[in-house]
């Protein structure tokens, strides 16, 4: 639809017309702020805390296993510099030999969610699969943080 | 013909001053737009809408998706 509202705009003398190709799910999927009705919706990304330990693909085990057992999640992220998830170190896998790397012990491509996604929808889903915590990324796969299902399921009753 | 951007490109024509236009229909507009973006449909784009944009300041489109 924009390309052609693009082009119309063109014909009628507009100069300097750009489309923005992938539109508002886009948007909304990096977690962008938005105006309108649906602009004070409870989403994945409006609950998605930021403490989450994070480590890279070459960090030894060792050096991670203590702050991830101390956070409230009980597993890590592996993220490239930029953010982009890779992997998940889960809690059984930090009891082995404290020199492996964490890539060679992550569960890789863990799923995710986007940040738009509303918080009664995603605490079901949750629900559903007996999970607690869901990883919020945006397009690129670059981490927005973790919702815990208990945040979103008081938010939902509230 | 238009020339096709991404967010990051998108997030500078903003800074840039660019005029933001949904071209989606009123309803999905008033549900949820980009901050400060104005409402055109697609159905609707005729030279009497498109008066109300300013010549000379860049102009971004956006729908849905890319579909």
């Amino acid at each position: 639809m924009s390309p052609r509202a693009a082009c119309r705009l063109e014909t009628l003398g507009c100069s300097g017309v750009y489309d923005y190709v992938p539109g508002k799910v886009d948007w909304l999927a990096h977690n962008l702020p938005v105006e309108g009705k649906d602009a004070d919706l409870v989403t994945a990304g409006r609950l998605a805390q930021h403490d989450v330990v994070m480590c890279r693909l070459d960090e030894r085990v060792g050096d991670v296993r203590e702050l991830i057992l101390a956070s409230g999640y009980g597993f890590g992220l592996v993220t490239t510099a930029d953010g982009v998830v890779l992997g998940r170190l889960r809690r059984s896998a930090l009891d082995g030999d404290p020199k492996l790397r964490a890539e060679e012990v992550m569960e890789p491509g863990p799923s995710t969610v986007r940040p738009d996604t509303l918080a009664g929808d995603l605490a079901k889903r949750l629900a559903d699969r007996e999970l607690q915590f869901a990883v919020v990324t945006n397009p690129e796969g670059r981490l927005i943080g973790v919702v815990r299902r208990a945040d979103l399921e008081r938010a939902v009753s509230a | 013909m238009a020339t096709g951007v991404w967010l990051e490109k998108l997030q500078e024509l903003i800074a840039d001053g660019a005029q933001l236009v949904e071209v989606l229909p009123e309803a999905e507009y008033a549900d949820a737009h980009l901050p400060c973006a104005v409402n055109i449909p697609l159905k609707r784009l005729d030279a009497n809408t498109a008066r109300a944009l300013e010549r000379g300041r860049p102009i971004v489109v956006y729908c849905w998706d890319s579909l």
